[in-house]
């Protein structure tokens, strides 16, 4: 065996963190858990199958041609940003519904845990992850959309590509913070994802409509579907592929500003209630 | 409970400052299914750890071994009593600052490399960065890893990623490890590393909390032992006080007997039963 002994340093740094405001030492925990989520999703093959997926039907779409159809791009924008959509949600789902059944099941969670970190700081830290992994594959996907849209269209509506990408990256946050939710209330990721998709894209379908069949209904049928219309994440909100498709003006930012607090305080919502649910879980 | 008691004059326990405490502790497992009873895992544990000291924690599988150590680094809340590492609260994250733990049969984040798993520790721990690399510099050398830093661990074989473990524990320079079966599944060869490691933590003046089923092993490298059965603790103190204790020839002997083996197999117990 090798006589390295472990150095000291002369400033006492085992108890480094102990002088540090604790502030500043649970954001760096959190943003060193959620640096290990990005990493994993960089390593991993998925993000890459879709995207790669989604380049390659874009671009066969593109290159035929259709009854020599001059607005043959705008389909060609609708079936991406489609494409985009799915791809999103089965990334962000996906993603996030593993991160702690996988910590359980590998037993990562017990080093993690046996050091100073909360379990508010790991959950904060596994959502800012998966929150931000959404947010690069986002990037690379709207890159590819706006250059492709563009070299057919020659017109360049940045603005409108960057608020249409960031509404869809907050709305990426709620679903991120339901799926990291129902990671802890469902112990196979599969069941949580299967629930997860099925329950945004529900929202994503029929959510708008929601108050239309309230007005139809009797009470109390009327009351609860209201309340439900009500208290539902309304996902639909951030969908602002027509805005791309008709090339129409930007969003006007009070709304655009309006749309990212709504998923501010849903994220914030279904954050608190899977820590309040992590919290109460012996780790055993 | 037997008790091997210390030497006063002995320069160990001189240095009596208390690292880890647990005080009446009891555990309950509540089962989830309707008419099963609550499992009690720990029954009333009371135990002190002294700086500098090697600990060993044994007991048959059941005993309450990981329960106790799952407590004592927060994953499990006590039904009654409390633990003290520094003489800070268990339920406290802060307790955690200056331990390192290295779990049993554990598995690390598979896609990074051994360097960048003690990277994201160090970052955890707050390590300065210009200590760091010289920090995994160290311990790389010391689980003798370095020549593998940069592979993924999902490449290494089970020793080495025990010995990964052993890293991230060490990672803190931390002045308590606590060490949960260390050399479980282990070849003869790991072994020997992992038990020269905890001798040379030793003589740094580190203390080591460990828990195994390798008595010769314990015998070997602890200055004192806890025998645990079923939640409660049975023996504490050092290995030849307890031979001497219950006049046996070696530790493996007295942990049977005190587990109650011996009078489950004695033939004129067997031959009692059976009339």
């Amino acid at each position: 065996m090798n006589s390295t002994t472990l150095p000291t340093s002369p400033v006492a740094p085992r108890d480094f963190a102990l002088a540090a405001p604790a502030g500043a030492s649970g954001w760096t925990n959190v943003w060193a858990i959620a640096g290990v989520v990005i990493k994993e999703l960089c390593r991993r093959k998925d993000f890459y199958v879709l995207f790669v997926l989604t380049a390659l039907i874009t671009l066969v779409m593109g290159s035929v041609d259709i009854f020599s159809e001059g607005g043959i791009v705008r389909y060609l924008k609708e079936i991406c940003l489609f494409l985009i959509w799915i791809s999103s949600l089965v990334i962000a789902i996906t993603t996030t519904a593993r991160q702690l059944p996988a910590e359980r099941e590998n037993r990562t969670l017990f080093p993690l845990l046996a050091k100073p970190v909360t379990r508010n700081q790991v959950l904060i830290g596994k959502f800012l992850g998966c929150w931000m992994a959404c947010g690069l594959a986002l990037g690379m996907f709207y890159l590819f959309l706006g250059v492709m849209a563009g070299a057919r269209e020659h017109v360049w509506p940045v603005l409108g590509y960057a608020q249409a990408a960031v509404l869809h990256w907050f709305m990426l946050g709620i679903v991120c913070a339901m799926s990291l939710a129902g990671s802890i209330v469902f112990a196979a990721p599969s069941s949580n994802s299967t629930i997860t998709f099925v329950v945004c894209v529900g929202i994503l379908l029929l959510a708008r409509r929601m108050n239309e069949v309230a007005l139809g209904l009797s009470e109390p049928a009327q009351t609860i579907v209201y309340g439900i219309y009500f208290a539902l994440p309304h996902l639909e909100l951030f969908d602002a592929r027509d805005l791309l498709v008709h090339n129409w003006g930007a969003i006007p930012w009070g709304i655009w500003a309006g749309a990212l607090g709504y998923a501010a305080v849903h994220a914030a919502l279904f954050l608190g209630i899977a820590c309040a649910l992590f919290r109460r879980k012996a780790i055993n | 409970m037997a008790s091997g008691g210390a030497d006063p004059g002995d320069v160990s326990v001189s240095m009596s400052d208390v690292i880890l405490k647990l005080e009446h502790l009891r555990v309950e497992y509540r089962s989830r299914e309707l008419g099963q009873e609550t499992k009690q895992a720990l029954n009333g544990l009371t135990l002190a750890v002294h700086r500098g000291e090697v600990f060993g924690f044994l007991g048959p599988n059941g005993a309450g071994k990981t329960t106790t150590m799952n407590v004592l680094l927060g994953f499990v809340p006590a039904t009654a009593g409390d633990a003290w590492i520094f003489d800070v609260n268990v339920r406290q994250p802060i307790a955690r600052q200056r331990i390192g733990y290295l779990p049993e049969m554990t598995y690390y984040y598979k896609f990074l490399t051994a360097e960048e798993t003690l990277r994201f520790y160090a970052k955890i721990f707050r390590i300065p960065k210009g200590e760091v690399d010289s920090r995994i510099e160290a311990v790389l050398k010391l689980v003798e890893l370095h020549h593998a830093r940069n592979r993924p661990i999902k490449t290494y074989s089970k020793g080495m990623q025990q010995r990964v473990g052993l890293a991230q524990a060490l990672i803190n320079n931390p002045d308590l490890l606590i060490l949960d079966e260390p050399t479980s599944g282990l070849d003869p060869l790991g072994r020997m590393k992992v038990r020269e490691i905890i001798q040379r933590l030793r003589n740094e003046g580190k203390t080591v909390f460990f828990s195994s089923h390798e008595l010769g092993e314990v015998e070997t490298v602890c200055d004192r032992v806890a025998i645990l059965h079923q939640g409660e603790l049975k023996a504490e103190g050092r290995v030849n006080e307890l031979v001497r204790h219950y006049k046996l020839d070696n530790l493996e002997q007295v942990f049977l007997k005190i587990i109650g083996y011996n009078e489950l197999n004695d033939p004129s117990n067997l031959a009692g039963r059976a009339a």
